[in-house]
């Protein structure tokens, strides 16, 4: 008797982990987009519960890597990737698929002082460790009238291979020549000075825990996490705040010209209102997919990514991507083998 | 003031310092528990141990696919760090010769000093990279690698401290020697032996490191050991560097279970080997 | 007497070659030897891979590699002089702090306390030794680093300030911080094992010192203790060994900065920490090579610490009572 009841025990075990069992797609990267693409593997899943799509955030560089390793289906990653790095994946050709666009804000930990307005002068000198206290001369003459602290500035940045750091880098170079020879932009950069924090919550960990710190961060980051944050001076001269208008305005040119394999840099974009620090993310497709399961699901979702997908984006303080981009992506989803 | 005087109040201070000593050491640990359970006693609740972890920004999730996550990768590890810490050990305690075993000590302490990020960047290069995925399988195999030095250290040990008059009193009987070793020896040193496995399991069970590239983490329930798994321990760090409160709030919580099924491992541990101890005197 | 033993029984041929097997002592011998020499071999394999995998580095840095000083996967530059510094700094830290600390409290153990009370609170400072390294991390995060940073830090910096030691902001985070969680993590080692060695230490040795008029203190530090000097060192490079492999604690409160900094308040790395941060993404095949040789010298550090700890016990042990 015992011995049967053991068996139907097994038994229905057995069963209903194979009921249990959905099709599970792992893949990993960019911490700049993950609490949308969380929001969306957790929706798609409750549209369809058969696919389990399993995102780890571990940085853009880390997307990069695992890809080329073949450890995940697929990344994401707020940088394109290189023509040097998508040379060393041989088993199959990268397409890029932007997602949503979003801004990098500069985020700070100074009680007292409102909103603060940074040049992109001042905060290439910031990073450079150059600007070491609040009260510097650069950071007054971007805020006149404010009452900057006479502390040392703490900054933070990431300690691993970030697209964020990517974007925050570029824009620095292209309106910092010093940054430009002395730094450059990567995912991954020996940085002047600085706190490492690992991921955007690292980072936003970091600052939200050290007074008188700076770092960047996503813009929902801040948001989530009622940090305050600064606007930033574009190419037009305005300092713009970060949000869905202004990221929005920064991608228009991007919109209208987008290139066929949809690898676009948007940082220190021209137009009135765009917002300099912005960015595309893209999730990094192979083009031909071994397990048909997968590339159905695969396809399933970016389909519906590109749709209902989009409504999300808004609310979690992204930005939709425009339409004509929208359009070419489509066509781009039957490339997918 | 003479001489004997000072002497005598520097003996007083010292010995009052070294009372200090123990007293700022020992409530260390208390400081640490008494911490953990404050912060962590509050955040447990049954979602937390039933509900998958959510999105940052909504409450309510807990870290229930962590803690089967972490059971299967230290059963795994358990499948194949106590056959090899045991039956390696009955071969450095029985079996072995000189030179052979001495090498195989040698490496097994080798093995023991490996810092638990190098081991995950073996585990990493012999598993996950060739199986071109990160899995369950992978995570238990490295935390495997940790538990085997302890518990063949301890399965030798205690063999080699069961007196010889059993030994010899079983051959004379006629028994081989594998029936001398498997029947009479093993069952004698049997709690020491436990004692090893049991202090082995407790080590693997706080370890991320080793986890950290090869068995990753999961947001879903992992179906099968060749998929990411979420574990106690990853969740604990990534919880607690993120900015989220309620993340934060998980950590503790995770923290104080895992720390008090250590904790429990430990001292059951040790409550085996005395009554082993006791029986044996007894 | 002269016991008699039977004649055994004439054996055919193939009984003969299979007597062995049957009795299942060589297979046994066989099975523990194969289970046994696993260990040696997975060893070795972890050693090999360690050099594979660290190939391309190896090649282009060379010796180099252990006196870099930069870091920079822009330029594909990678050095590990940073790393290995804030591996011994703050490990060295730990044990400037541990070690007094630890020491006293055995030798109250050992000397002072009365057997039952010595027995608990060796227990209890045991317990501590099982706690995991990410809960030591996640009570550093949220306990520690805030007191040093509002407390600990301006307060060095206004009283020791001049030294270079304790200049710069005080963020928290840095070597400081991690030097002191890793002190924690390394009291069980010195405690326990140096009050084994203490106690190990004959009466005699202390009863005649007392006998020639010294005080408890004096017979303790100038006759108990030096006879305990190679256990109480064994405890101290076991530690030591364990704080250079410490990954997760450290890797959460110290700053992660790949620079090489004199102020105890700086951020910093270690090689472990780095690693843990890096390793799933580092792209390229030199910049990966770079990590991997990192675990390689981390390896080496903790293999030789090892040997010299094992050395040192095993002697105390094996000495006994002759002294010198």
């Amino acid at each position: 008797m015992k011995k049967q009841t053991l068996w139907i025990v097994l038994l229905t075990a057995v069963a209903a982990c194979s009921a249990m069992a959905a099709e599970t797609i792992n893949a990993a990267g960019a911490t700049f987009p993950a609490p949308i693409y969380q929001k969306w593997f957790e929706e798609f899943h409750k549209l369809h519960s058969d696919i389990q799509i399993n995102y780890q955030a571990i940085g853009s560089g880390g997307g990069i890597r695992q890809l080329t390793e073949g450890t995940v289906d697929f990344g994401a990653s707020d940088m394109p990737m290189t023509n040097e790095q998508m040379s060393k994946i041989t088993k199959f050709k990268v397409l890029h698929f932007p997602t949503v666009l979003g801004g990098v804000v500069p985020t700070y930990n100074v009680s007292g002082v409102g909103s603060l307005k940074f040049s992109g002068a001042t905060l290439a000198g910031i990073y450079l460790g150059e600007i070491k206290k609040w009260n510097d001369g650069a950071l007054k003459k971007d805020n006149p009238g404010v009452n900057l602290p006479n502390q040392d500035i703490t900054v933070v940045h990431r300690s691993d291979g970030s697209g964020t750091s990517f974007v925050w880098t570029d824009y620095l170079s292209k309106v910092s020549p010093q940054w430009k020879s002395k730094v450059g932009s990567n995912t991954s950069v020996n940085w002047p000075v600085g706190l490492g924090g690992k991921g955007n919550e690292g980072v936003a960990g970091l600052v939200k825990q050290t007074p008188y710190s700076i770092g960047y961060v996503e813009l929902i980051y801040a948001v989530q996490n009622k940090m305050e944050y600064g606007s930033v001076k574009n190419m037009a001269g305005d300092f713009v705040k970060a949000d869905f208008t202004s990221v929005t305005d920064a991608a228009a040119g991007a919109a209208k010209n987008m290139p066929a394999d949809f690898r676009v840099s948007i940082t220190d974009a021209p137009g009135k209102n765009a917002y300099p620090i912005s960015t595309f993310t893209w999730l990094l497709i192979p083009e031909k997919i071994d397990n048909a399961a997968k590339e159905k699901a695969i396809t399933e979702f970016l389909k519906w990514m590109m749709t209902a997908g989009q409504g999300y984006a808004q609310g979690m303080s992204y930005a939709p991507l425009p339409k004509p981009v929208v359009a070419k992506e489509m066509k781009q989803i039957s490339l997918i083998k | 003031m003479d001489l004997t005087a000072r002497r005598n109040i520097v003996n007083n201070i010292m010995l009052t310092v070294t009372g200090i000593c123990t007293v700022v050491t020992v409530s260390i640990l208390f400081l640490i528990l008494g911490y953990l359970v404050v912060n962590g006693w509050r955040s447990i609740d049954l979602n937390f141990f039933t509900k998958l972890p959510l999105s940052p920004g909504e409450t309510g999730g807990g870290v229930a696919n962590a803690i089967v996550g972490s059971g299967i990768v230290i059963l795994i590890a358990s499948l194949i760090g106590i056959p090899v810490g045991f039956l390696g050990g009955v071969y450095l305690a029985e079996f072995g010769g000189k030179t052979v075993p001495m090498l195989i000590r040698y490496t097994a302490d080798l093995l023991n000093g490996v810092p638990s990020i190098v081991i995950g960047i073996f585990a990493w290069t012999i598993i996950v990279v060739p199986m071109h995925r990160f899995s369950a399988w992978a995570g238990g195999f490295a935390l495997s690698l940790m538990m085997i030095p302890i518990g063949l250290r301890a399965t030798e040990q205690f063999l080699r401290g069961v007196p010889n008059a059993l030994r010899e009193g079983a051959l004379a009987l006629g028994a081989s020697k594998t029936r001398t070793v498997m029947t009479v020896i093993v069952p004698a040193a049997k709690q020491g032996i436990l004692t090893g496995m049991i202090l082995g399991v407790a080590r693997i069970a706080g370890e991320t490191a080793p986890l950290l590239f090869t068995s990753l983490n999961n947001q879903f329930w992992s179906t099968k050991l060749d998929e990411p798994t979420a574990s106690l321990p990853v969740i604990i760090y990534t919880h607690a560097i993120s900015p989220y409160d309620d993340w934060h709030r998980q950590a503790w919580a995770a923290g104080l279970v895992l720390l008090v099924l250590v904790l429990i491992a430990n001292i059951a541990s040790r409550w085996v080997l005395s009554r082993g101890v006791s029986a044996q005197r007894g | 007497m002269a016991t008699v033993v039977a004649p055994a029984p004439p054996q055919s041929p193939a009984r003969k070659l299979t007597k062995p097997w049957r009795d299942g002592d060589q297979i046994t011998h066989l099975v523990t030897l194969i289970f046994a020499g696993s260990v040696f071999l997975v060893t070795v394999f972890l050693v090999y891979e360690l050099w594979i995998h660290s190939g391309p580095s190896r090649a282009k840095f060379g010796f180099g590699f252990i006196t870099g000083r930069v870091w920079d996967p822009v330029s594909q530059q990678f050095g590990a002089l940073p790393f290995i510094y804030g591996t011994v700094l703050t490990s060295i830290l730990a044990l400037v702090i541990s070690v007094p600390l630890g020491v006293g409290a055995a030798i109250f153990l050992s000397e002072l306390a009365p057997p039952r009370l010595s027995n608990a609170c060796t227990f209890l400072v045991e317990l501590l030794a099982a706690v995991p390294s990410v809960i030591f991390g996640l009570l550093a995060i949220f306990t520690l680093v805030p007191l040093l940073r509002s407390y600990v830090e301006p307060f060095l910096k206004d009283t020791l300030g001049y030294l270079p030691l304790f200049q710069g902001p005080a963020y928290g985070v840095g070597y400081l911080a991690a030097g002191l969680i890793l002190a924690v993590m390394t009291f069980p080692f010195i405690i326990s094992i140096s009050r084994e060695a203490l106690m190990a230490v004959p009466r005699e040795q202390r009863e005649a010192a007392l006998a020639l008029g010294a005080t408890k203190w004096e017979s303790t530090w100038q006759v108990v203790v030096p006879f305990a000097r190679l256990g109480i060192l064994g405890s101290i490079f076991l530690a030591l060994a364990r704080a250079l492999g410490e990954t997760m604690a450290v890797t959460m409160v110290i700053g992660n900065d790949t620079g090489i900094h004199t102020s105890l308040l700086s951020p910093g790395y270690t090689i472990a920490a780095i690693i843990a941060n890096e390793f799933t993404e580092a792209t390229g095949d030199v910049y990966l090579s770079s990590l991997v040789e990192l675990g390689l010298v981390l390896f080496a550090l903790t293999m030789v610490l090892n040997a010299a700890a094992q050395l040192l016990i095993i002697v105390t042990t094996g000495k006994g009572s002759k002294q010198n």
